[in-house]
């Protein structure tokens, strides 16, 4: 096994994994082309909201319903979570001592659910004003972006809590650090997905 | 029970659901029909559950069948689905036939509604239940193996995949037996699919069969084509891959960006009818325009991942039954590639009448023109492949030259169609779905039965019967044109597709023709089934337990017939195209492996079925609003995939003294039989020991 | 009127005596069932179903329509009789067992051939390509028809299951029955008060959608008198196939008439006419209304777009 094969794009595991090296290969490639369909569903769904934007139907618009304050607050918290799931695959990396590891998997799934729970606000108020994906093919089209956005955090969060029982039960073994990787590909991913709306969806509609 | 209980329970059913007590209160012919087909269902159920136990073989069944990672097991049951499949959809295209024969300015015995299932569900059926399993099952067995690898990339996948298959099949049978299907055509067009004009349960089971059908495909895609990109075995660049191999990688690449399309337009439809968003109804904003964008976006690649694989076969099977390299390899791959690539570029051909401007229409109808360019240059490659070979007229290679003689009257009808002034005389009517059919059936259905044929001695160690072969081919290509090309000639006369009854007498005399067909087909059907069953039985005769019948090329037929679980003994090193050819002329055709190691093998695993039968469980409770039933699914679900997530024994040893044992057992096979040559290739003098000259 | 062929069956299999593998067991049946289907539809009149399309067109849209596709059709010949001679040749010639034949198994490129196998089919291509082009646009049928004369207004309204047609020029309105004057080009506005539908008229035009809370167009003119078919294609229930009109193309004074018999028809579509007409039925035959409320096209257009539930 040289040290050119099986180099995958994104953190390296070297020596002392090099068994896990060529495991990871694959099972990282395999995921960087599901996030790949899943960008497709994504943009999808962009260009959808984008052709039902006029679709307001004498109902709540882009202006009307969006607070750029709790959208600010919300994009610092998923990319606060970025950095420190970063910090978490670091530690792995070095082999840091599991705790550090939990920790920073901690902080992250903290950030998470806080990420998770502003935006829900954010749709309760929404729903308060009358802003319900019933009342037009504008506001569906963006329940259907947003929610879908923070449902895959939410699967995001469920699966950084399972990571960090497994790391308590098997501590750091292959498998674990490959999901671990994995995980990580998957958050930065949803990072830059939330960029993409908090561009096209919040700041588009609030120039007006 | 209790009032508010019963839809607490049992969600939105109620007893006139059943189409047995519908039959009971209205005894007409297509509601007896109907009932017919729910109890073929409960009765076939039943009977399959019934022999098993009989025979004690449920063991058996879930050791060997159900829980099972082997990408070639795997590609097995694929097939049966689709052969399961193919029968029903295929029966229901007769009634279809037998009813447009009969209603000429008369009822027919076919009720409008029921008719309208019919042709949702034929479509639906063939298309996500017959096609795609077929081509995924093919590609399954046969691609890790020519590229020399001992499995996929992720057979657990590989396995979950499987099963939502399986599991989405399951919930369109259940659809015969408790509720109907929807009404709306395999495309399932919103406004007429929205609750405002089908509040019942039919779109739904739609939806959701084939969401968990579109899932699988995804993942299948993902599966392949990182099986291609990290699996090939030493010396296996890119451009030494046999054309099977290349065609899958295409298709892979396409099932991974045309599937997400397809589970966006369902899901959008599934917000309208369960929560009443507005993506696609009439009122508060909605668009159907978007819903036709997206379902053809899938729709379009959708129809290149069903021929793709089809073409591959076809590059196999002319070359080995031309005793011949292929001709233009390079030209073959990159035509391939442009073919997945531009199949992303002509989607709106499919809604040239919907009204947006000329110049949209023009564009995208020259985009069309030039997809047919690729194919063009394939179906020459593969003629001057047969150019100074030694032509042998196995079934397969029938298969294949019927095929290149029709399917190039689709690719001309496509290219009519491709004309938008002309498209908007003939869309919509039987002149298209002559063309689909066309371009399905001699492309898709013959390169399928082509491989099925070809392949089917590496899987099972015996050949197909020739004589019923031949006889279900004869069956297959004649009842073709008799039920198809009466329809161009209908479309031509403005007969829309999709209808119940008709009322021009000039129909009368081509709709009996394909009427005819339909019966010819049902014919071809039944007369494979014999083929099958006329193999079995005298399978003694027939063994190639050598692997090689054909004297083919590829790596899967350097092992036994039937193959060991781990394909390979030893995994090979390759030196170019046509690997298995170069060492039978070098004269080393089955070199005994100094060692034998001991192999590692993905170890059996629930999480596939479990998966399978949970999505199914959990569509149904939507499908019928039994909200308790769908969560329960779901989190089960998850749970099922946590759960695998903690399991650490993921492998199983084939300790080095099997391998060498059942390595030392093929190899007494080889010594055994006699080399023969191509002129007793169908007789059982054949024990799969190729006669080659060195080169 | 076309010379009645069956479509052309490209001889396809390759039939001859010897082993198993050396040529195919004859079939009777097959070729019992080829002369069949060959010959019956000459029995049975079948030649009567081109009367119903684009082949007996009665309007300029599709006369064109149909040089189009006899230009396609004459052009594609030449990109399919290829395939169809060189394979039944190329196969039977190098069949196994065939004394003589050179044998190159390894011969697999030829620069020359390649030449051929892309250029020539790509030169087809560019070429239908400017033909396409350009018939797409002078067909488009959003494009008005040149004429003397100005066009017909008809506005044409989707329902389940049936067309209702407005004149707002003559303030009269029907249910599948589209009178036309000969020789003037029509000018069709479309929509639909419930699903997705097609309407279309072979033999003077092709298809458009009507979509609700949308307006599409169609031009088309007859040039002929006669009563031709037209029918909705897009699947809308358990009626669509009963969803037939007749379009009468009259000439100058009778489709005058046709407007003053419409008119004394003493049947105005007024809002319990419409109601009437907006639930599911199919009329067993055509009906005439004397009047039409101002706007009722825009009308119907929002009322297509309101909340059912």
């Amino acid at each position: 096994m040289s040290a050119v094969e099986g180099i995958h794009p994104g953190l390296n595991l070297a020596h002392p994994h090099a068994e896990a090296q060529a495991e990871t290969e694959t099972a990282l490639f395999g995921f960087w082309v599901f996030l790949m369909s899943d960008a497709v569903i994504f943009a999808l769904l962009f260009a959808t909201y984008g052709v039902m934007l006029h679709a307001t139907v004498g109902g709540p618009t882009p202006s009307g319903v969006y607070e750029i304050g709790p959208a600010l607050l919300e994009t610092v918290i998923l990319l606060t979570s970025s950095f420190t799931f970063g910090l978490a695959s670091i530690a792995m990396k070095h082999g840091a001592p599991r705790r550090r590891l939990l920790g920073w998997l901690g902080v992250t799934l903290a950030l998470g659910l806080a990420f998770l729970v502003l935006e829900v606000r954010d749709f309760l108020t929404m729903f308060a004003q009358g802003a319900t994906p019933m009342r037009s093919g504008y506001l569906s089209s963006f329940f259907a972006l947003v929610p879908l956005h923070g449902l895959h955090v939410a699967a995001g969060c469920l699966w950084l809590a399972v990571m960090m029982v497994q790391v308590v039960v098997f501590g750091i073994d292959e498998r674990v650090r490959i999901n671990v990787l994995r995980l990580g590909l998957f958050w930065h991913f949803l990072d830059i997905v939330w960029i993409g709306l908090f561009s096209v969806v919040y700041l588009q509609g609030l120039i007006r | 029970m209790n009032a508010p209980l019963w839809p607490a329970v049992f969600g939105r059913f109620g007893w006139m659901d059943l189409p047995f007590v519908r039959a009971w209160q209205d005894p007409s012919v297509s509601e007896i029909i109907g009932a017919g087909a729910g109890g073929l269902v409960v009765f076939g159920g039943l009977a399959v559950v019934v022999l098993v136990t009989w025979l004690g073989r449920w063991g058996y069944l879930w050791r060997e069948w159900f829980t099972t990672l082997d990408h070639k097991k795997i590609g097995v049951m694929y097939v049966v689905i689709a052969f399961v499949m193919l029968s029903r959809a295929l029966v229901e295209a007769v009634l279809m036939r037998m009813q447009q024969a009969a209603a000429i300015n008369a009822p027919g015995f076919v009720a409008p509604d029921h008719f309208a299932q019919l042709f949702t569900t034929h479509g639906s059926i063939m298309i996500f239940f017959m096609a795609m399993p077929f081509l995924t099952g093919a590609i399954n067995y046969v691609m890790p193996l020519q590229i020399g690898a001992r499995d996929v990339a992720f057979p657990l996948l590989n396995a979950v995949s499987l099963w939502l298959t399986a599991g989405a099949a399951g919930l369109m049978m259940v659809s015969l037996v408790i509720g109907r299907f929807s009404t709306g055509g395999w495309t399932g067009y919103p406004p007429y699919t929205e609750l405002a004009f089908s509040p019942d349960v039919g779109p739904d089971y739609w939806i959701w069969a084939v969401t968990l059908g579109s899932i699988g495909t995804t993942l299948s895609g993902l599966n392949f084509a990182v099986t291609i990109y990290k699996k090939r075995c030493p010396g296996m660049d890119l451009m030494r891959m046999p054309m099977f191999c290349w065609t899958s990688l295409c298709t892979a690449i396409l099932m991974i960006f045309a599937m997400p399309p397809l589970t966006v337009a369902t899901a959008l439809l599934a917000l309208d009818r369960y929560l009443g968003f507005h993506f696609f109804t009439n009122d508060l904003g909605g668009n159907m325009m978007n819903y036709a964008n997206l379902i053809w976006l899938f729709g379009h690649p959708e129809v290149y991942i069903l021929i793709l694989p089809a073409f591959g076969v076809y590059s196999e099977v002319i070359s080995t039954f031309s005793s011949k390299e292929l001709y233009g390899y390079t030209s073959l791959v990159i035509a391939t590639m442009a073919i997945a690539v531009l199949s992303f570029t002509v989607w709106v051909h499919h809604f040239f009448t919907m009204g947006q401007s000329a110049n949209i229409n023009a564009v995208f109808g020259i985009a069309t023109m030039a997809i047919g360019l690729p194919t063009g240059v394939k179906i020459y490659d593969w003629i001057w492949t047969m150019f100074r070979g030694r032509v042998r007229f196995s079934v397969s290679m029938l298969y294949s030259l019927a095929f290149m003689m029709t399917f190039v009257l689709g690719g001309l009808t496509g290219i009519v169609l491709a004309f938008p002034p002309l498209d908007y005389l003939v869309h919509n009517t039987l002149f298209l779905v002559a063309h689909f059919h066309n371009m399905l059936i001699p492309g898709l259905l013959y390169g399928m039965l082509a491989g099925y044929n070809y392949w089917f001695p590496k899987a099972f160690g015996f050949r197909l019967d020739e004589t019923w072969g031949r006889i279900s081919f004869g069956c297959w290509v004649a009842g073709f044109y008799l039920a198809f090309m009466p329809l161009y000639v209908l479309g031509a006369g403005g007969m829309t597709r999709r209808s119940q009854a008709v009322f021009e007498p000039a129909f009368r005399p081509w709709l009996y023709i394909a009427g005819i067909g339909a019966l010819v087909l049902l014919c071809a059907l039944v007369t494979l089934f014999v083929q099958l069953w006329v193999s079995i039985r005298n399978r003694e005769s027939t063994r190639v337990p050598v692997g090689d019948p054909w004297n083919a090329g590829g790596l899967e037929w350097s092992i036994p017939a039937p193959p060991p679980e781990y394909n390979f003994a030893v995994i090979p090193t390759v030196r170019d195209r046509d690997p298995f050819y170069v060492e039978k002329e070098a004269g080393n055709a089955y070199p005994r492996p100094k060692r034998y190691e001991p192999i590692a093998m993905p170890a059996n695993s629930m999480t596939g079925p479990a998966l399978g039968v949970l999505g199914a469980v959990t569509a149904f409770g939507l499908v019928w609003h039994m909200w308790w039933l769908a969560g329960l699914g779901l989190a089960a679900s998850i749970a099922t995939i946590i759960a695998r997530s903690f399991v650490r024994d993921l492998y199983r040893i084939v300790p080095a003294a099997e391998v060498g044992r059942i390595d030392r057992r093929w190899r007494k096979e080889i010594d055994r039989a006699k080399p023969i040559g191509r002129a007793v290739e169908g007789t059982p003098a054949n024990r799969g020991l190729a006669e080659v000259e060195a080169a | 009127m076309p010379e009645c062929s069956v479509a052309d069956r490209p001889a396809s299999r390759i039939r001859g005596p010897g082993s198993r593998h050396e040529g195919l067991p004859r079939s009777p049946i097959r070729r019992l069932l080829r002369l069949v289907s060959a010959g019956a539809p000459l029995l049975l009149g079948g030649c009567d179903v081109f009367k119903l399309g684009v082949a007996n067109h009665a309007g300029p849209v599709a006369e064109a329509q149909w040089h189009l596709l006899l230009i396609v059709g004459a052009v594609l010949v030449f990109v399919a009789a290829p395939v169809w001679l060189l394979t039944p040749l190329i196969a039977w010639h190098y069949r196994i067992g065939k004394k003589g034949n050179v044998y190159k198994p390894k011969w697999t490129f030829s620069w020359p051939l390649e030449g051929l196998i892309w250029i020539p089919p790509t030169g087809i291509v560019i070429g239908l390509g400017f033909v396409l082009w350009h018939y797409t646009l002078a067909l488009d049928p959003y494009r008005p028809l040149p004429s003397s004369e100005p066009a017909l207004e008809i506005q044409a309204v989707a329902l389940d299951w049936k067309w209702l047609f407005l004149y707002p020029e003559q303030g009269v309105a029907t249910v599948n029955q589209m009178a036309i004057p000969v020789g003037r080009p029509v000018h069709m506005s479309l929509t639909s008060g419930t699903v997705m539908q097609s309407l279309l008229i072979p033999q003077l035009a092709g298809q458009i959608y009507a979509m609700a809370g949308m307006t599409t167009q169609l031009n088309l003119a007859a040039s002929r008198a006669g009563s031709f078919r037209g029918e909705n294609t897009q699947f809308n229930g358990l009626g669509f196939q009963n969803q037939k009109f007749e379009v009468l193309a009259l000439p100058g004074e009778d489709f005058t008439a046709w407007v003053a018999r419409a008119r004394a028809a003493d049947r105005p579509l007024d809002s319990g006419a419409v109601d009437g007409l907006m639930k599911k039925s199919v009329p067993p035959e055509p009906i005439l209304y004397s009047s039409v409320p101002p706007n009722l096209f825009q009308t119907l257009i929002a009322r297509a777009q309101e909340p059912s539930r």
